[in-house]
């Protein structure tokens, strides 16, 4: 591939849950930022900019990610999968979603979105999580709010849900 | 914050990841798994000219079984390895300490070389690599060479890559037959850098002990076996010898305390597998 020159923007393609999208990215821009500001995607959060929190984490590829840790330019080519693509076509939210409304597993929902992808990016995985699997895997993200109890309620329910199939 | 401006070149091949990295000298960086690198950026910690992405080289993707070694390329991902149907049985003390680096959320995109290359004196994987006498190649244009965990690791964040060279891959001398290992970490929450992290390997000559998160890179020392009279004494010996600080997360005391009951508590356990 070409050297990308600095103070320049160079095209960036990628698949955003499915669907094509292109935009314009200096070498050192961050994934949150594009999708943010570029492809105007708000609902991935920006918190500590370095890793830390968990709020940007999107999936690339299928593997989790932290957005803030990504460069755009990087993401050229890939399946990007990001908190805007849960809901169903007509807006119905994810049995995930749905067990977040139902627990009260949000408050501010600065947290959420990247939340929201982890557990899903588990749930998939590892459909029998058990609680203790689940606490494991929320340590990769802070929340100011809830003391993650609800959430971790929420995703209890959302994956006997998920097992049940009461979700179609 | 965000980064300052760099060039960025996506490598299609070793030779030319190589060759660009000899050309940007002290100004090139390798970015592979980004979970190290990203953050010294976008605090602006550092500020290279050139980023060089070794992911799209297929040669360095691959985990290779040796005779006696595992071989661990520059772009294979800690979850990756952490997949491996080999892991438990040819790494078991890499196996028990992978779940401890960062998180599920980081281990999917961030390198073992990667952990390796950045050197944080309380991270696992150069702790264990150290532990186990590992071996790191160290690529540059011209040049190959490896050098001993032990001699790499120089200091906090410090190490014998030298402008242009980049790590190829890192190589694990594979589980011996009679020999136990153990891992144990305390750390703030699971998945932060250790307060203390201890590595043993316990053969039926030796007791091995590596600690990491007190001195300024990961310390191993040849103990007597627990069950040795003088086995206290040669540990406290070497908790003291690490020099620990205070800091924001914990005191010197506590630090030397750790050492004693992990390092017992790792070595005990890794002679006890042995058995
Ligand atoms: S904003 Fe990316 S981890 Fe906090
Ligand atoms: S709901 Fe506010 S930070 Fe989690």
């Amino acid at each position: 591939m070409p050297r990308l020159t600095s103070g320049r923007r160079h095209t960036v393609r990628f698949t955003l849950n499915g669907r094509p999208v292109s935009g314009e990215a200096e070498p050192r821009m961050l994934l949150t930022d594009f999708l943010r500001h570029v492809i105007g995607a708000t609902g991935t959060h920006v918190g500590c900019e370095h890793g830390v929190c968990g709020a940007c984490t999107v999936r690339i590829d299928g593997a989790l990610a932290r957005s803030c840790l990504t460069l755009a330019v990087q993401a050229e080519g890939a399946d990007v999968r990001t908190v805007e693509g849960l809901a169903g076509a007509d807006d119905t939210l994810s049995p995930l979603q749905e067990a977040f409304r139902q627990n009260f597993g949000l408050q501010c929902g600065f947290c959420t979105p990247g939340i929201l992808m982890s557990l899903d990016a588990l749930l998939q995985e590892t459909p029998d999580a058990s609680e203790e699997e689940i606490r494991e895997h929320l340590s990769g993200h802070l929340c100011r709010c809830t003391g993650y109890g609800p959430i971790v309620r929420a995703a209890v329910a959302a994956a006997r849900s998920l097992r049940e199939g009461s979700h179609a | 914050m965000k980064p300052a401006p760099f060039d960025y070149l996506k490598a299609d091949s070793l030779s030319e990841a190589a060759e660009a990295l000899a050309e940007a000298g002290e100004d090139g960086r390798v970015i592979a798994g980004g979970q190290s690198l990203m953050p010294m950026l976008n605090m602006r910690l550092a500020k290279p000219s050139l980023l060089v992405d070794i992911m799209g080289v297929d040669e360095l993707g691959r985990i290779a079984e040796e005779k006696d070694t595992i071989r661990i390329g520059a772009g294979v991902r800690q979850a990756k390895l952490q997949a491996w149907d080999g892991l438990s049985r040819h790494l078991p003390l890499v196996a028990a300490a992978l779940p401890w680096v960062g998180h599920a959320q980081t281990r999917s995109r961030g390198t073992v070389c990667g952990s390796v290359a950045h050197a944080d004196p309380s991270a696992e994987l150069p702790l264990v690599l150290t532990a186990l006498k590992g071996g790191i190649v160290l690529r540059a244009r011209r040049r190959t060479r490896t050098v001993s965990a032990s001699d790499f690791f120089l200091g906090m964040m410090a190490t014998d890559l030298k402008p242009g060279e980049m790590i190829e891959s890192v190589s694990f001398p594979k589980a011996a037959p009679s020999t136990g290992y153990a891992f144990r970490e305390i750390g703030r929450r699971h998945g932060d850098f250790a307060i203390v992290a201890c590595a043993a390997v316990v053969d039926a000559s030796e007791a091995r002990l590596a600690v990491g998160g007190v001195a300024d890179r990961p310390m191993v020392r040849t103990l007597p076996l627990p069950v040795s009279g003088d086995f206290d004494d040669a540990l406290n010996e070497f908790a003291w010898a690490l020099n620990a600080r205070d800091d924001l997360h914990a005191s010197a005391r506590y630090r030397r305390e750790l050492v004693r009951r992990l390092g017992r508590q790792s070595l005990e356990e890794a002679a006890r597998c042995r058995a």
